[in-house]
């Protein structure tokens, strides 16, 4: 096969297979009958309406998305100081609260997901809403903190030093020119951290997995114990959600450039 | 008003000299340029006196205040950099006006000087624009109004106009000059045009290799080079290998020449450089005779229109003359000629 | 911009917040577990302060063993696969008009972002008699009748490979899209067919970036706790399944604690690997 043809079959293929599982999901979702069979026999959207009807999924629905927001605003919290600090100044234990701050994602989440089993416990908050905002906030910093961490190395040195020849100190400084500057990377950061806190098992599984029911738990639950195609409407819906907030970000910001590709200009 | 004065400033970079003991004054309103090839440090200088950089031994006066450990905020200096560093979120307007802005000044006096100096800079309602739809050289007059915002003591200007092209740097260094001139600010550019340095400041300080070799009116240091580097580095040199041979005469392959006084500091019967810029040498007809003339060979021979370039061998050395038409005998390659090195137009060097 | 010490303690205040939150929640957790490692379990789900090496010493049985045999050897072949069909996908995305490249990376960073719940029930679907793939290979003459395929060792590791390529483009695509253009345009100026410029000039380049994609990807799949269970059977369940069902179902914290400990040393020798060959790499 030559290599004009062989790039998109292989490309087309690759994507078919990686879009397979969301097809089913749709399927499912739109299937009038319980069971799936296959071919489907009747599309419906009652498994959409049972959704919005079933207080259980509405309040799954309900902790995930209050988790997420929350935790997302807690990643940030920490990751916008740090990523700062860290361009700001040159000061040597500081990369050691980098590594901190990337460590979570790098090793399996299990690891993670069973200290803060072991944390919560301890202090006797095991269980609590509080709790898995908490440990979703630290796992997911290193979002926020790579992305901000791109968008302070994208300012011009000469940028700050202007502002400094100008009068401008440290506080100022961050107001009138950082800030400004890394938002839009803020803004991805907490989108990263937001989307993947919905999508996220095992920490929130461990921390209150019995009481605090996030979607996937909520998701794997009924696949265990009595399933319904209305797992499949919420798997779609948070793919929606996930392509329209990944959309917005490509849309309004340079997504190649978040996920390290560098912009014809700095070749 | 503002006279700086630099005292012993020194700048290590780890291992890294990047300027070393450097004394100099730099007059109160006149423009003076840091001229050097690139990593000379003569960007390192000007970070310097900015408060950018801190230097590692020397003193920094201004009017005989210390301000050598005075931040770079506090110092209330203009500086036009080099990517010229406009806010890219700010408009042209809030550009100009950060520096009031940053002091808490009122909008409505905020906006009266944006005006002022966007006048100044022939920018005229240009205020609301935003940076990327400017031109290159409109940028470069918001850089300049910008650093002026706050009628800096002094105003500083590192490559400022390297991004231009040809046609347009020439404009706007005249333009930056009569600006200059009207303002009477001092002021300091950093450049590595020698072009640019000889056409626009009142004084040129020569940098290489972390030192200052030089510091003159631009006339000065071409007519009087120092050393051999300056001599080649501004405008071009014959640089010719002569052995000294008295007080006023050297030997240039085996021919006396006449020279000017020469320096004490080269030794009688020692080697030395005899310096003589390309248009002071005069190309003759062969069997010219008379004091300073030697005879040679044309080996090359190129055409510019307004000026010819001849290349003359002499013996072991090869002498480049440059010369209007009308004013050389018209020769080709092998041909031969005689060769005039004018005794006041020769410099004479340590080698 | 000078990048010094921050001038006076008063500089360091920006900092404080971030450390506090990491070491309280992530350096003290990690603490916590590993004194929970050594300590002593109690029949009936709680455990006691102490200090042995029980917990540790349950790694040298032959059931530990098959379990962490197995993990390493899911986790790796998985890795090799997302490596091999991701290597080349990733350059021939870097190579994509720039509209094309955000389109593919929307996508691929929306199914990286799918739970594993959701990827281990729909290729459960997939891979099921009933309402699965292999009714369409039916209708398309292809096979005689439905099979299931699902659980078992081929649906195990198709899911581990789905959820780990969206993860393997996107580290690879940083280096790939930062290969100088003009590298595999010189070799096909020089006569090397597409195909042989691939292997003589691009995986050459990138060898590097390949290792260290490896031990990522590895890593990563090495975390995967649901799809064992969703897609697996009981004997294909990894360490990462055993850390759980100690700690949640019976409550042997001390034991969790210790395998987590464990699965935490190779991880982060493995990630110190990569960054020493990054180092290499950086290194004229």
């Amino acid at each position: 096969m030559s290599a004009r043809l062989f790039r998109p079959f292989f490309m087309g293929l690759v994507g078919l297979v990686m879009a397979m599982p969301l097809l089913v999901l749709a399927g499912v979702s739109l299937n009038a009958r319980k069971r799936l069979l296959f071919p489907p026999d009747g599309l419906s959207l009652r498994w959409y309406g049972e959704l919005f009807s079933d207080a259980g999924w509405l309040n799954a629905v309900k902790n995930s998305l209050a988790i997420a927001s929350l935790s997302g605003l807690a990643a940030l919290s920490v990751a916008l100081p740090l990523a700062w600090f860290l361009w700001r100044y040159r000061v040597r234990y500081a990369r050691v609260l980098f590594g901190l701050g990337v460590a979570p994602f790098i090793l399996p989440p299990v690891i993670t997901a069973l200290g803060f089993l072991s944390f919560w416990a301890t202090v006797g908050m095991y269980g609590q809403f509080t709790a898995v905002v908490i440990s979703h906030g630290i796992f997911f910093v290193t979002l926020p903190l790579v992305t901000i961490s791109l968008g302070l190395e994208s300012i011009e040195a000469e940028v700050v030093e202007a502002a400094e020849t100008m009068g401008a100190r440290e506080m100022a400084m961050f107001r009138t020119i950082v800030l400004p500057l890394v938002r839009p990377y803020i803004f991805s950061g907490y989108a990263f951290a937001f989307v993947l806190s919905l999508n996220e098992y095992i920490i929130a599984y461990m921390v209150a997995g019995f009481t605090v029911e996030t979607l996937p738990i909520k998701i794997f639950n009924s696949l265990r114990y009595g399933y319904t195609p209305v797992m499949a409407v919420v798997a779609v819906l948070f793919v929606m959600l996930a392509m329209a907030v990944f959309g917005l970000l490509a849309r309004f910001g340079d997504l190649p450039r978040l996920l390290g590709a560098w912009t014809p200009e700095d070749r | 008003m503002a006279e700086l004065k630099l005292e012993g400033i020194g700048k290590r970079f780890g291992a890294v000299t990047a300027v070393e003991n450097v004394d100099l004054t730099i007059p109160d309103g006149k423009l003076v340029c840091l001229l050097g090839p690139s990593g000379c440090g003569k960007t390192t200088l000007i970070r310097i006196i900015a408060g950018l950089e801190e230097p590692t031994t020397g003193r920094l006066l201004l009017d005989g205040e210390d301000i050598t450990r005075l931040p770079a905020h506090r110092r209330n200096f203009g500086m036009v950099f080099q990517s010229l560093a406009l806010f890219p979120h700010l408009t042209v307007g809030e550009n100009i006006a950060y520096g009031l802005r940053i002091r808490g000044a009122n909008r409505s006096v905020q906006k009266t000087r944006v005006d002022e100096l966007l006048d100044m800079v022939q920018l005229p309602g240009l205020a609301g624009r935003h940076i990327a739809q400017l031109s290159g050289g409109q940028r470069q007059r918001v850089a300049i109004a910008r650093a002026l915002g706050l009628a800096p003591r002094l105003f500083l200007l590192d490559e400022p106009l390297s991004a231009l092209d040809a046609k347009l740097r020439e404009a706007m260094q005249v333009e930056l000059r009569l600006l200059q001139q009207r303002l009477g600010i001092t002021t300091i550019i950093v450049t590595h045009d020698q072009r640019e340095a000889m056409t626009m400041s009142d004084l040129v300080v020569v940098m290489d290799d972390a030192k200052v070799q030089q510091v003159g009116t631009p006339l000065e240091i071409y007519r009087n080079p120092l050393n051999t580097f300056v001599a080649d580095f501004i405008g071009s040199s014959n640089l010719l290998p002569v052995t000294v041979a008295g007080r006023t005469s050297v030997d240039l392959a085996g021919q006396l020449l006449t020279t000017p006084a020469i320096s004490m500091d080269i030794v009688d019967g020692g080697p030395a450089t005899l310096s003589i810029r390309p248009e002071d040498v005069h190309v003759l007809p062969p069997g010219a005779e008379g004091e300073n003339r030697i005879a040679g060979r044309v080996t090359f021979v190129r055409d510019f229109g307004a000026s010819v370039e001849t290349h003359i061998r002499c013996d072991s050395v090869e002498a480049i003359s440059v010369a209007a038409p009308k004013d050389r005998p018209d020769v080709a390659c092998d041909d031969e000629v005689t060769v005039e090195l004018p005794p006041a137009s020769c410099v004479v060097l340590p080698r | 911009m000078r990048r010094g010490r921050p001038a006076g303690p008063a500089g360091y205040i920006p900092a404080i917040w971030p450390a506090l939150m990491l070491c309280v929640f992530f350096v003290i957790p990690f603490a916590i577990m590993a004194a929970i490692s050594f300590f002593h379990r109690v029949e009936g789900g709680f455990y006691e302060p102490g200090f042995e090496f029980a917990n540790y010493a349950r790694f040298f049985t032959t059931f530990f063993a098959r379990i962490l045999g197995f993990s390493l050897f899911v986790s790796g072949l998985a890795a090799v696969v997302c490596v091999i069909l991701g290597f080349p996908f990733t350059f021939m995305l870097t190579r994509l008009g720039r509209r094309r490249q955000v389109l593919w990376l929307v996508f691929l960073l929306s199914v990286l972002s799918l739970s594993e719940v959701i990827i281990g029930f729909s290729w459960s679907m997939l891979l099921s008699r009933t309402a699965g793939l292999s009714n369409l290979f039916v209708v398309a003459g292809l096979m005689d009748q439905p099979a299931s395929w699902s659980p078992g060792f081929a649906a195990l590791m198709m899911g581990l490979c789905y959820l780990a390529f969206p993860y393997t483009v996107l580290i690879l695509y940083p280096p790939l899209s930062r290969l100088d253009p003009q590298l595999p345009e010189a070799a096909r100026m020089l006569g090397a067919s597409p195909l042989r410029t691939f292997f003589t000039v691009v995986v050459p380049a990138q060898r590097g970036a390949i290792v260290a994609t490896l031990i990522m990807v590895f890593v990563f799949t090495l975390g995967a706790y649901l799809l064992p269970q969703l897609l697996g059977r009981p004997q294909h369940w990894t360490l990462s399944v055993m850390i759980t069902d100690q700690a949640i179902l019976q409550s042997n914290l001390p034991f969790s604690a210790a395998m987590a400990m464990f699965l935490m040393l190779v991880s982060l020798a493995l990630v110190g690997l990569t960054y020493a060959i990054g180092g290499e790499r950086r290194e004229p």
